[in-house]
């Protein structure tokens, strides 16, 4: 058994891939030497050199437009945007060209790239690094998007991203980077596409990604202390969304509750209140909850925690939905 | 008062182009660029085969055949000149206003033209088969490709080159920095190559950037060079430099052809509005065809009876791309379902079977 902390797991997933496939490289700002800001780089460029693993001039779109092209070249980029907020400047590559050049020259071009971006809050962070991204690259068809929410699963979920055809956007959660989690690493784990259950409940399921599914285990804590049983899953994969768990959940609890950082207007708590309404309606016994980020700019640090979905919060809406 | 025809237009204004033509079809540098009187002769058919194309598809796009046509008139020696020197295993990467570059590519125009007819985002001719990209339209972001694509034969050892074109308006954008400042640092093998024809839709050179664009290069790390891009022989010598310097490893070129756009910005756009006939008359005394077949003739590598003969040419290929064009179907629904994934999701094929019903 080994101790894998999510910046550990995705640095061996990111050492794997480049030792997998020697069409692989890997760049962006600061990943070279300094091993990227939240070391997820560590020692890759030591490994394999800087002609596959390079630092690049702090330039997101110019680094996003380089992996498209790379790709018409027969490449496989792997590429950081080191915050979310700074993965703004590199849209119009990855909505105009990365998911639709596929589709654009008729499946004779593929865009085997994965974009990672260290994403959420929790951190105490400063302005613009914190912020919640994955409604705008869930909205764009032709791209993928998966959030771990822990060490084994960053692995599994990054190689998995990496070997997948299709662009995907990895979003990975800076407050979970330094969490332990004991096991193997397992590259033939779950794939894209496909959540998991938890925790098991009878009562109400939580749904959640990133770190917010660690905030809806404690909470299903609190509400096991209750007498209430919930179900937690974690969804993994934001696009596509895995629609027969969410069916499947919904209609053995006949609660839904959704949790996510990021703002709730539009947020991906909608998609999957009205996908649960689709899909499970007849076994609803409550309108589906959404635990949310407020509909405000991510604040300072110091109104952090009255921002992100407490236990308080989350344990408040189990309840309002199984009182229902 | 000097005549109005004598004036080139306002935006060639500030340091002298390369020339080898002058406007008058007189050599004033040195005609001997590498080809030989056939290679010159090419260039000639090619640059009538262009405009008679570019006029025809005008006319489709009045008669309904095609949504939307951006013209190049005016352009064509600044596109033939540059593409012809090109070689087969170079990597284009295109705007929307390419057509001239796309013929002496090989791209069949008919698939070309399918992304003005509405029935294919892109153009469905295969951009590797061709080394001639995906018609792009964000402005600039075509450059960052052109960067990664040369990347990618740096780092293969290959000696394939990437030339982007952009106009003059895409070097305002941010990718553009973005891309050159890439190219610069990684030394590619790269052309940029900016067709400056005066016009970003209405709005002129002077209004867009404050600087000779050629001269963006020095900040960059490598050299710039401001060519007559009416001058199919100065494009063509350009263009061969730039190739051969990225070619040796010396990394980028930035190329700016100074020529005029004849026409509206497209189909779709009204001229009239932000600019004078005048001057677009004036710029026509400009016209790259009529200069070079004016060398050409002079100099003894052509005769009358060849360009009669590339005129007839011209007008048969234009009406066989016309009939191409025309005969070409509305793609089947399915269409937009069945590229979009490599490894379509479960939920997407759900989707599919929904919309296919």
């Amino acid at each position: 058994m080994t101790t894998w902390t999510l910046s550990g797991a995705l640095n061996r997933a990111l050492f794997d891939a480049l030792a997998s496939d020697a069409r692989v490289v890997v760049f962006g700002e600061d990943v070279g030497v300094s091993g990227g800001v939240f070391r997820v780089t560590d020692g890759l460029q030591a490994e394999y050199g800087d002609r596959r693993v390079f630092d690049t001039p702090i330039s997101e779109a110019g680094i996003v437009g380089a992996a498209v092209g790379l790709c018409f070249a027969g490449w496989r980029p792997v590429i950081e945007l080191q915050f979310d907020a700074f993965s703004y400047p590199a849209l119009e590559q990855i909505i105009d060209h990365v998911a639709k050049m596929r589709m654009r020259t008729r499946g004779r071009v593929d865009m085997p790239i994965t974009i990672r971006i260290p994403s959420f809050g929790g951190i105490k962070g400063k302005e613009h690094h914190g912020e919640s991204p994955e409604t705008y690259y869930a909205h764009t068809a032709g791209l993928k998007v998966v959030v771990p929410s822990s060490a084994l699963d960053g692995y599994t979920l990054l190689r998995h991203a990496i070997a997948n055809p299709d662009p995907v956007i990895v979003l990975e959660p800076k407050a979970k980077y330094w969490a332990k989690e004991d096991g193997e690493l397992d590259g033939d784990g779950p794939g894209i596409g496909v959540g998991r259950v938890l925790r098991h409940g009878d009562d109400v399921t939580l749904v959640a990604y990133g770190s917010m599914v660690a905030r809806a285990g404690e909470s299903a804590d609190a509400l096991a202390a209750e007498g209430i049983g919930a179900r937690v899953v974690d969804l993994r994969s934001l696009s596509p969304l895995d629609d027969d768990l969410l069916q499947r959940c919904a209609a053995e609890t006949g609660r839904v509750v959704v949790i996510h950082e990021a703002p709730r207007h539009v947020g991906l708590g909608a998609e999957i209140a009205a996908r649960v309404m689709e899909l499970a309606f007849d076994s609803l016994a409550a309108p589906v909850q959404r635990v949310t980020g407020w509909d405000t700019p991510y604040p300072p640090a110091s109104l952090e925690d009255g921002y992100l979905p407490s236990v308080e919060r989350i344990v408040a809406a189990a309840r309002t939905a199984v009182a229902y | 008062m000097a005549d109005l025809k004598d004036q080139p237009p306002a935006h060639w204004a500030g340091t002298a182009p390369q020339r080898i033509l002058a406007p008058d079809g007189t050599a004033v540098g040195d005609p001997a660029v590498g080809l030989d009187p056939a290679g010159l002769r090419e260039l000639l058919r090619w640059m009538l085969v262009a405009r008679r194309l570019d006029r025809e598809c005008i006319a489709l796009q009045r008669q309904g055949q095609l949504t939307v046509y951006p013209g190049f008139e005016g352009q064509e020696a600044a596109q033939i000149g540059s593409a012809t020197a090109l070689a087969a295993a170079d990597f284009v990467w295109p705007t929307f206003r390419e057509l001239a570059v796309a013929l002496v590519r090989g791209v069949d125009p008919v698939q070309y033209l399918q992304y003005h007819r509405g029935t294919w985002h892109g153009g469905p001719y295969d951009p590797r088969a061709t080394r001639f990209g995906p018609i792009c339209i964000p402005i600039a972001t075509q450059i960052a490709h052109a960067a990664g694509y040369a990347l990618g034969q740096q780092l293969d050892g290959t000696d394939a080159v990437s030339i982007a074109y952009f106009g003059d308006g895409a070097t305002s954008e941010g990718d553009f920095h973005e891309a050159a400042n890439l190219a610069g640092v990684w030394r590619l093998p790269m052309v940029l190559f900016c067709q400056n024809n005066g016009w970003a839709i209405s709005v002129p050179t002077a209004k867009q950037t404050a600087g000779e664009i050629w001269r963006r290069a020095e900040g960059y790390g490598f050299p710039g060079v401001r060519v007559d891009g009416n001058d199919v022989l100065a494009v063509y010598a350009a263009t061969r430099d730039a190739l051969d310097r990225a070619r040796r490893g010396d990394g980028p070129t930035l190329i700016e052809a100074m020529t005029y756009r004849i026409g509206a910005h497209s189909t779709a756009d009204d001229a009239g509005r932000y600019r004078a006939d005048p001057d677009v008359e004036a710029a026509r005394a400009f016209d790259p065809i009529v200069r070079f077949r004016t060398w050409l003739l002079a100099a003894g590598h052509a005769d009358e009876a060849f360009v009669t003969a590339c005129e007839q040419e011209a007008e048969a290929y234009a009406l066989e791309v016309r009939e191409g064009v025309i005969a070409t179907p509305v793609p089947p629904a399915e269409w937009q379902f069945d590229w979009v994934y490599a490894d379509p999701p479960v939920t997407f094929e759900r989707m599919r079977g929904e919309a296919l019903a």
